[in-house]
């Protein structure tokens, strides 16, 4: 039973990693981003490059896949999303449907359909007990790297000057450029930053998600589920929906296998018809 | 006050839209023509006409009311069970019937789904049409019993068209039964696009708040239009489960539902016949390009969308003004139309 609820909260921490990024970038140029998982995917097919073909340990491939999910991120950010922040909603959605499909048939074509894993050292493997509870070290790993990354973004979000720029542009971005905020700077590095993020949680959840070039299209649901359920104004509201959503999961996969992946859908479906706008959504100044 | 030259020329222009463009009657000739210009091609023919019939449903959401979906294949894939099913255990025999069951099945799924659709913002409703198709995919799985699960619904053997018409393995009488579903189909759509509620829907997607101001019932016309869209897709899809007498998981994934966004708008939306044209190049570059690269043809179908919104849809559908200068020229009817205008002036 606690496992299951330890299990159901790694996955929900990884899932909340993944999807951050997209719900700041939505929050801020209210841009829809379908191909928020290629990022992931990037991430997650750099530290398998990198830790069994060139022998770089895993702990430290984990920042790599960060730096390289987020350097793509600003270069295609900055080639091709900024062209459409002010296009409709349709014209977004085209765009990243085109973009994942490109991702998926391009990594297909380069590393391959099967799936793939990185070695992970003997040190994170198998589980102990811990007063009668279950605790996979990998999974306590996720929790501890995901539970630090939500407690510094909630930091960087509340206390710092960036933070509050960001916060600012998020609210009325309007009235954020005539005071002087570089939004279009903020949102680049956002951009960036997030698809780090995503790089990283894709990293870090090749043993626990499975990696292989379908990934962005197979968890696409599971992020705007996230985005949607969780709101796009704070950091918090993601994070509780991201648990919920993984608990739910994990839970009902286990007590109801048959049922499989309804567990969500109907979660999400309860969700909003008791509150279309998402659980945790504040009154919008837009 | 409204001068009767004023009232002529808004009646004129209104049934305008109306009348048939000589081009639409070609367009229709041709695709008739089919039957005997193309005889050993029916099988694709077959397969643009239901895919046109899928796009034309997608066009009045999409292109009508402003509705983006991610999850059309939902509809289709009830639509193409249903009629699978039917025939299977000899419940309804006769494929236009069962073809009309099939659609009234997902037009029922659509009205109930619509509800959950229709709230929130663009992105709640991408999120909830591709979450309702993912879990009709999934209950089509689970139910392995009545699906046949993974591996599809199989053995399903077809009757005669009304008892007469047999579907030939080289797919003559598929063909043409599909045109004329389509047909008739794209009638009702066109009779619905041009009536009060066609206008209405358009005045909905341009902009739902002053719409709601002059009184139109925005979330009921949604919800309708909703529905007898959903009743188009399963037609659709019945249309390709009686085809071909096979039904699979297949029907409700993501890539057909992505695909037919790509199909609607390289036809253009907003004017019906952008789901027939857009369903004749995707399947005739599908062709193409799964024969070129049979493993990796939708890396170009990602790219082609990618450059098309880079490029700017308006630019893209600048190429066929001379076209539509040759158009104006064709209609006979143009010029007396102007006379009319330069008497009231």
């Amino acid at each position: 039973m606690l496992t299951i609820l330890f299990d159901g909260v790694a996955y929900g921490m990884l899932l909340f990693v993944l999807a951050c990024g997209l719900s700041v970038t939505l929050g801020l140029m209210n841009l829809i981003n379908l191909a928020h998982g290629a990022f992931a995917m990037a991430g997650g097919y750099a530290t398998v490059v990198l830790v069994n073909q060139l022998g770089v340990p895993f702990i430290l491939s984990l920042p790599l896949a960060f730096l390289i999910a987020a350097a793509i991120g600003l270069v295609m950010e900055r080639a091709i999303y900024v062209h459409v922040y002010r296009k409709p909603h349709l014209e977004q959605v085209l765009l990243t449907i085109g973009l994942v499909f490109m991702a998926v048939a391009g990594t297909d074509y380069v590393m391959g359909s099967t799936q793939v894993f990185a070695h992970t050292p003997d040190a994170l493997q198998g589980q102990f007990h811990f007063f009668g509870v279950g605790i996979g070290r990998y999974r306590l790993l996720i929790i501890a790297v995901c539970g630090l990354l939500a407690l510094g973004l909630q930091y960087i979000l509340t206390y710092t000057r960036f933070g509050s720029r960001l916060r600012a542009a998020v609210d009325d971005q309007r009235v954020a450029r005539g005071l002087g905020i570089n939004v279009n700077g903020i949102f680049a590095l956002t951009f960036a930053f997030g698809s780090g993020l995503a790089g990283l949680g894709g990293a870090l959840g090749t043993e626990i998600l499975g990696l292989d070039p379908t990934f962005p299209l197979k968890y696409m649901i599971y992020f705007l589920i996230v985005v949607t359920v969780g709101g796009t104004s704070t950091i918090t509201g993601p994070f509780l929906a991201s648990l919920l959503l993984g608990i739910g999961d994990v839970a009902g996969k286990y007590y109801v296998p048959k049922l499989g992946a309804f567990v969500i859908y109907t979660i999400m479906i309860v969700v909003l018809i008791w509150r279309p706008n998402g659980l945790f959504s504040r009154a919008s100044a837009k | 006050m409204v001068t009767p030259s004023l009232l002529r020329r808004a009646t004129e222009s209104l049934s305008a839209r109306v009348r048939w463009h000589p081009l639409e009657i070609i367009f229709w000739l041709v695709a008739f023509g089919m039957i005997w210009l193309m005889p050993t091609r029916h099988l694709i023919l077959t397969e643009i006409a239901w895919l046109g019939l899928f796009a034309l449903s997608l066009d009045l959401i999409v292109g009508y009311a402003g509705i983006i979906s991610l999850g059309h294949a939902a509809f289709f894939g009830v639509g193409a069970y249903a009629a699978a099913l039917l025939a299977k255990h000899e419940l309804i025999n006769e494929p236009v019937l069962a073809l009309l069951v099939a659609g009234l099945a997902a037009m029922v799924v659509g009205f109930v789904t619509s509800f959950l659709v229709l709230r929130g913002s663009d992105l709640t409703r991408l999120m909830v049409s591709l979450g309702v198709a993912l879990m009709l995919r999934e209950l089509a799985n689970q139910f392995g019993w009545l699906t046949g699960g993974a591996d599809g619904l199989q053995g399903v053997v077809m009757q005669p068209i009304l008892g007469y018409f047999r579907f030939d393995m080289f797919g003559h009488n598929g063909f043409i039964y599909c045109l004329i579903v389509l047909f008739v189909l794209f009638l009702g759509a066109r009779r619905l696009a041009n009536s009060p509620f066609g206008l209405s829907l358009v005045a909905i997607k341009n902009n739902p708040l002053r719409a709601a101001a002059i009184g139109i019932p925005v979330d009921r016309r949604l919800v309708e239009i909703y529905s007898i869209a959903a009743f188009y897709a399963g037609v659709a899809g019945a249309l390709l489960a009686q085809t071909t007498a096979f039904a699979s998981l297949d029907v409700f994934s993501f890539d057909r539902s992505a695909d037919l966004l790509l199909v609607l708008i390289i036809g253009g939306t907003g004017y019906l016949y952008g789901g027939l044209i857009g369903a004749i190049l995707f399947k005739l570059m599908q062709d193409y390009l799964s024969v070129l690269t049979p493993q990796y043809w939708p890396f170009w179908i990602g790219a082609l969308l990618v450059a098309m919104v880079l490029i700017g849809r308006d630019r893209i559908t600048a190429w066929n003004a001379p076209l539509r200068d040759i158009a104006a020229k064709l209609d006979w009817r143009a010029g007396r139309r102007a006379a009319a205008a330069a008497e009231d002036r």
